[in-house]
């Protein structure tokens, strides 16, 4: 039985050390595979989750705000919730990515292993991983803003500015999230993320109605939540009103860029550990 | 089947088996005088002393081992004795708590990245990519190592073919046989042309057959030049791959050679398995003695070491012994494992 054996003659006899970016850009590559793989399904849905939103809160329900007191900035509600829905829309689709992902990679299809076993390095892993969380983000935020400018519900061209927010939003998230899921060993922390982390803050991080509406004594609370300072800031680039304020509007990027760092940080930190340390 | 161009296809006899020279880390950067002028002849893979701790428990402890160019070499052990872990620091993913390591004359603390580029991995828990199709679980792990696509895929073609898969390139990995998805990851860890290959357990749990398949594959690989490295609690796996082994038990090597020196030194040349009737075994005491070369007592049977099994067999007759069932067998890597540790391989 004559069977070929495969012979890479043109193979180097040493491979020189790759740079990190190109290391990280086939990390990045990976996931993006299993993104396009699925990607008319992945599109229909990106779409389909604000017009959904978009019709019920927005229009549905802002007819019924905007008739009574209304949201208080001589807006209608539906250009006072897009904005914000946009940014927590995508904080919470980063959150998934941060979970099950991370754990199927580490655990049950176990491809961060695979990709260890290779001169990619456990840094490489993370760079590549952020990388795609970042550009889905982008993406799936970028889909929204169109879906909100055909609503008409775009005040000002700054809603473009809306999507790197949301973007930056979603990594403040995801990277402390990613980095505490890579040491699970089951989905139950997975459960209670959702269960007390994200819906909360879905709901009362001034997405649905001003923060001003809460209670004097918890209103100061809203700056220990990261969702609000991403929906404040969002809203107000929408807007047009971030000059109204501009320190405040400062410090939620600082803070939202601070997380992110921590969470970087951190992931490099887990993500090494289990890839060094697991069997 | 065309072999001009930059990419050609060796066949079974007639392909490329490369010089001891081309496979020791040797990279175009002059700043490597380490891996350059290490001798031709210098192992590929070298451990003194090697030790991996989890906390306070030792999983390898303090083994010493080679490995040569282009040869077959195997770790033979129970669950637990320390393979895999051994297996992990060989494989740059796990860092070596004390000793010393050395793989293509480069030092894996340090070189962990360019180690691991001559490495092909097939671990003890699959890997594969089971969400994207078997093509391109192998193109992705390609562009770990920095090929192009296009290079990626001509070789990810090739290597399907290789490992009788090509008819599944364009299907998910998922619905893949236990078999084929072993052959799969045998051909990913093909893509980089490796150095050594290090297969750990590279057959555990198959059917027969398929075991079978996958040797005879590795077999080829072997004749090609490639050095394996590889781990197994099968006997006849490791008699039929390995041109050198190490037994390990409880994180140490209890012993070290070819399987017929193991054999030669540590057992004689034939076996006989006496079985009894349920409850007989244990009332015969002097009736065994003085049987073979030695005797070792099973709970299930016993076996008589002897260079002439069938003498063994005529004198158990000749005192009168009634036994269920009488076997005489050449003796294996089992029995030389029985006589090194006291337990049997696989429990
Ligand atoms: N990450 C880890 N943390 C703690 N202990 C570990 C870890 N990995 C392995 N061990 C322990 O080290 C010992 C050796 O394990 P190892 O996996 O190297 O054995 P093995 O020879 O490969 O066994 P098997 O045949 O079952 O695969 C075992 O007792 C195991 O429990
Ligand atoms: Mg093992």
């Amino acid at each position: 039985m004559a069977v070929a054996t495969p012979s890479f003659e043109s193979a180097p006899a040493g491979v020189p050390e790759r740079s990190y970016f190109a290391s990280v850009g086939a990390v990045f590559e990976h996931f993006w595979l299993l993104y396009i793989r699925t990607w008319r399904g992945n599109v229909i849905g990106n779409f389909a989750t604000p017009t959904l939103f978009l019709l019920a809160m927005g229009v549905g329900l802002g007819s019924y705000v905007d008739k009574g007191s209304g949201v208080g900035m001589g807006i209608p509600y539906l250009q006072f919730l897009a904005p914000a829905l946009l940014v927590s829309t995508i904080m919470q689709g980063a959150v998934f990515e941060a979970t099950f992902p991370v754990m199927a990679g580490f655990r049950w299809v176990r491809r961060f292993h695979a990709m260890h076993a290779t001169p990619i390095t456990p840094a490489a892993v993370v760079g590549g991983f952020i990388g795609w969380l970042a550009v889905h983000a982008t993406l799936v935020g970028a889909i929204f803003a169109l879906v909100i400018v055909v609503f008409g519900a775009a005040r000002s061209v700054g809603v473009i500015l809306v999507i790197p927010v949301a973007t930056l939003t979603a990594l403040a998230f995801a990277t402390p999230i990613a980095a505490f899921m890579a040491g699970q060993r089951d989905t139950n922390a997975f459960n209670s993320i959702w269960r007390f982390g994200v819906t909360p803050l879905f709901l009362f991080s001034g997405t649905f109605f001003p923060i001003e509406r809460l209670p004097e004594v918890i209103r100061p609370l809203a700056w220990l939540l990261p969702l609000w300072h991403g929906a404040d800031l969002g809203r107000a680039l929408a807007l047009g009103t971030v000059g109204d304020d501009p320190f405040r509007h400062l410090a939620h990027v600082m803070i939202l860029s601070t997380v992110a760092v921590l969470g970087i940080v951190w992931m490099l930190r887990t993500f090494r550990r289990q890839l060094e340390g697991a069997r | 089947m065309g072999s001009g161009g930059r990419f050609s296809l060796g066949t079974a006899n007639g392909g490329s088996i490369k010089s001891p020279m081309t496979d020791t880390l040797d990279t175009a950067a002059p700043a490597a005088p380490t891996a350059s002028a290490a001798p031709a002849q210098a192992p590929l893979i070298s451990a003194r002393g090697l030790t991996k701790r989890f906390a306070a428990f030792t999983a390898v402890d303090a083994i010493d081992f080679d490995v040569a160019q282009g040869e077959s070499f195997g770790f033979l052990g129970p669950n637990g004795a320390g393979k895999t872990s051994t297996m992990r620091m060989i494989g740059c993913v796990s860092p070596v708590t004390e000793g010393k390591l050395s793989i293509l004359g480069l030092d894996p603390t340090t070189d962990g990245p360019r180690i691991r580029g001559r490495l092909g991995v097939v671990p003890q828990e699959d890997s594969l990519d089971t969400e994207l199709s078997v093509r391109d679980n192998l193109v992705i792990y390609g562009r770990y190592f920095g090929l192009n696509r296009a290079e990626a895929t001509r070789r990810a073609v090739e290597l399907l073919d290789f490992v009788q898969l090509g008819e599944r390139a364009k299907d998910k990995v998922e619905p893949l046989s236990g078999g084929m998805r072993r052959r799969l990851t045998i051909a990913r860890a093909l893509i980089n042309d490796p150095s050594i290959l290090l297969l750990d357990e590279p057959t555990t749990g198959l059917d027969p057959q398929a075991r079978h398949l996958l040797w005879e594959r590795l077999y080829r690989l072997k004749q090609r030049g490639v050095t394996l490295v590889l781990t197994t609690h099968y006997m006849d796996e490791a008699e039929q791959l390995c041109d050198r082994l190490v037994v390990m038990d409880k994180a140490k090597i209890v012993a070290e050679g070819s399987p017929r020196s193991l054999i030669e030194r540590y057992s004689s040349r034939e076996v006989t398995e006496l079985r009894f009737p349920a409850g007989v075994q244990e009332t015969l005491g002097a009736e065994l003695e003085g049987l073979g070369d030695r005797i070792d007592r099973l709970p299930d049977r016993v076996l008589v070491y002897s260079e002439d099994g069938e003498a063994v067999a005529a004198q158990v007759h000749a005192r009168g012994l009634v036994a269920e069932t009488m076997l005489v067998r050449r003796s294996s890597l089992e029995d030389v494992f029985l006589r090194l540790t006291g337990r049997t391989l696989v429990d």
